[in-house]
């Protein structure tokens, strides 16, 4: 059992950049392009962790450790998250919390070792990702206690086993207005379309990218492993609520999340080709707007 | 109901008139169907008459008078509201919020079809108020009027199920003669100033 309990984290670093290729490939297919290789997020991370990083003398420790605490704290969170049939492996009441603030330390490395390089830009990035990160963020946290408030339980692990069909039936509304609030969350977090897109590089319009500009190597690639475990756990919030199949069956249950997550990068890739980028300005409407459902949500129960 | 709320956020947030136009129509169809939903769809001759006459009134012909003003109109949308979009989302959480604590605090003299329905009428009631104090262009304050007409007769639906038809068929010869009357107006307002803002008006020239 003690293996079952390690095993979405290691599922996690095996299939979480397999998404991004799905997200891609659905784009490609959008477009009329063959897309990129299936396999080629982890070639890049390969390539990556096998170079050498070079270092600006301007920066200090803070900006080595960043991408390193940021790989290891998305580890710690995804020990906090059951996934199918998986159970977690650490689950007390009030980890739901644990698992929202674990992203915020995360973020908090990363902004601090964008400022850390002193270059201007990073520092544009830095103060957009806080900005609309404090209005994701109460989205996220209503969201979760939204759902726990439907299913009765404060640990992440009861309140996905607890989500059955059954529940859906009689909290069906506020489980969707949940759902939309944490999807507009989960492509926040993760820098996808509405509001930021993860191909520009323009330095106008980037958030994300632009705060890790300055990294390098083998740093580089825990960044960008970093943010697809990220994004793999975030989803595992959505696959929670919407594949309630507990059948019993580890296997059966875990394959049929698997496919979920599947297919929520399918679904990215399908909003990602169908919509722009909104203007930085309207971002934190849509924030808002998540946080508002997530309220509704809460209260319509 | 929820839909009833959801379409009172979107109006509260957003700023092109069209949009706005067709939003009010919509939640004025799900108003239609409100009193089928509260009776378990009991097919009823004067229940569905009623339904149909809502609908066709508040989902097709108010819009359509509304849009076309809004051709006739210089503006597409709101330009500079008193109360930004973000804070008026805010402002209707709150004010939601509210409005479920102040309908668990009521005494009703029987128990009500849908728990939730009083709460959302009052709430639509508030984003009307809101929408007519808070904005500057005629046309979106006549929509917040609509909308506070929709959430009094969400309203009655709640209390008295099957109230008289005649009533409810007498207010709703006075907001149509209203929207008729408000077209014409903003019409006028447009083709004397150029613009419809209603904040300019206060200081009237000779």
């Amino acid at each position: 059992m003690i293996i079952l309990k390690f095993a979405n984290p290691v599922l996690g670093l095996v299939i979480a950049p397999f998404l991004l290729s799905v997200i891609n490939r659905t784009k490609a297919a959008f477009a009329g392009r063959t897309g990129q290789p299936l396999l080629q997020p982890y070639y890049d991370i390969w390539k990556l962790l096998r170079k050498g990083a070079v270092y600006s003398r301007t920066t200090s420790w803070v900006f080595r450790v960043g991408p390193l605490l940021g790989l290891a704290v998305t580890l710690t969170a995804a020990l906090l998250m059951p996934f199918g049939g998986l159970p977690s492996a650490v689950s007390f009441n009030g980890d739901l919390i644990l698992f929202v603030y674990l992203f915020g330390l995360m973020r908090f490395f990363t902004v601090i070792s964008a400022m850390d390089t002193g270059s201007s830009f990073e520092g544009i990035g830095a103060s957009r990702e806080v900005t609309f990160s404090a209005l994701s963020e109460p989205a996220l946290l209503i969201g979760l206690a939204a759902i726990a408030k439907c299913t009765g339980y404060i640990s992440l692990t009861q309140m996905f086993s607890s989500v059955v069909p059954g529940l859906w039936l009689n909290s069906g509304p506020a489980l969707v207005l949940a759902g939309v609030a944490l999807l507009i969350v989960f492509l926040a977090e993760n820098c996808r379309i509405p509001v930021d897109d993860p191909n520009t590089h323009l330095e106008l319009t980037m958030i994300h990218e632009v705060m890790v500009l300055d990294h390098g190597g083998p740093d580089f690639g825990f960044i960008l492993y970093s943010a697809a475990l990220k994004m793999w756990l975030l989803g595992q919030i959505l696959i929670g609520i919407a594949v309630p199949i507990h059948t019993g069956n580890i296997l059966l249950d875990t394959s049929a999340a698997i496919v979920g997550m599947l297919l929520l990068a399918v679904v990215v890739g399908i909003i990602e080709s169908s919509m722009a980028r909104l203007r930085l300005l309207h971002v934190p409407q849509l924030l808002i707007g998540a946080t508002t459902l997530s309220v509704l949500a809460l209260v319509l129960r | 109901m929820i839909f009833l709320v959801l379409t009172n956020l979107m109006l509260l947030g957003l700023s092109r008139l069209g949009a706005c136009i067709r939003i009010v129509a919509l939640q004025g169809v799900a108003l239609g169907f409100l009193p089928l939903i509260l009776n378990d769809w009991d097919m009823e001759v004067h229940l569905v008459l009623f339904s149909i006459v809502i609908i066709s009134l508040k989902g097709i012909a108010f819009p359509w008078m509304l849009n076309r003003t809004l051709r006739e109109l210089a503006t597409q949308r709101e330009i500079e509201p008193f109360i930004g979009y973000g804070i008026s989302i805010i402002a209707g959480t709150i004010a939601l919020v509210m409005c479920m604590w102040l309908s668990s605090r009521l005494p009703f003299p029987e128990p009500l079809m849908s728990p939730l329905i009083v709460p959302v009428a009052f709430f639509t009631i508030m984003s009307g108020l809101f929408l007519i104090i808070s904005r500057k262009k005629a046309l979106t304050q006549v929509l917040g009027y609509l909308v506070l007409e929709n959430g009094i007769y969400a309203f009655g639906v709640a209390l008295v199920g099957k109230q008289p038809m005649l009533v409810e068929l007498g207010i709703l010869l006075d907001i149509f003669v209203a929207v008729f009357v408000m077209g014409i107006a903003m019409f006028h307002i447009n083709r004397e100033f150029d613009h419809i803002d209603t904040d300019q008006l206060s200081r009237l020239r000779s």
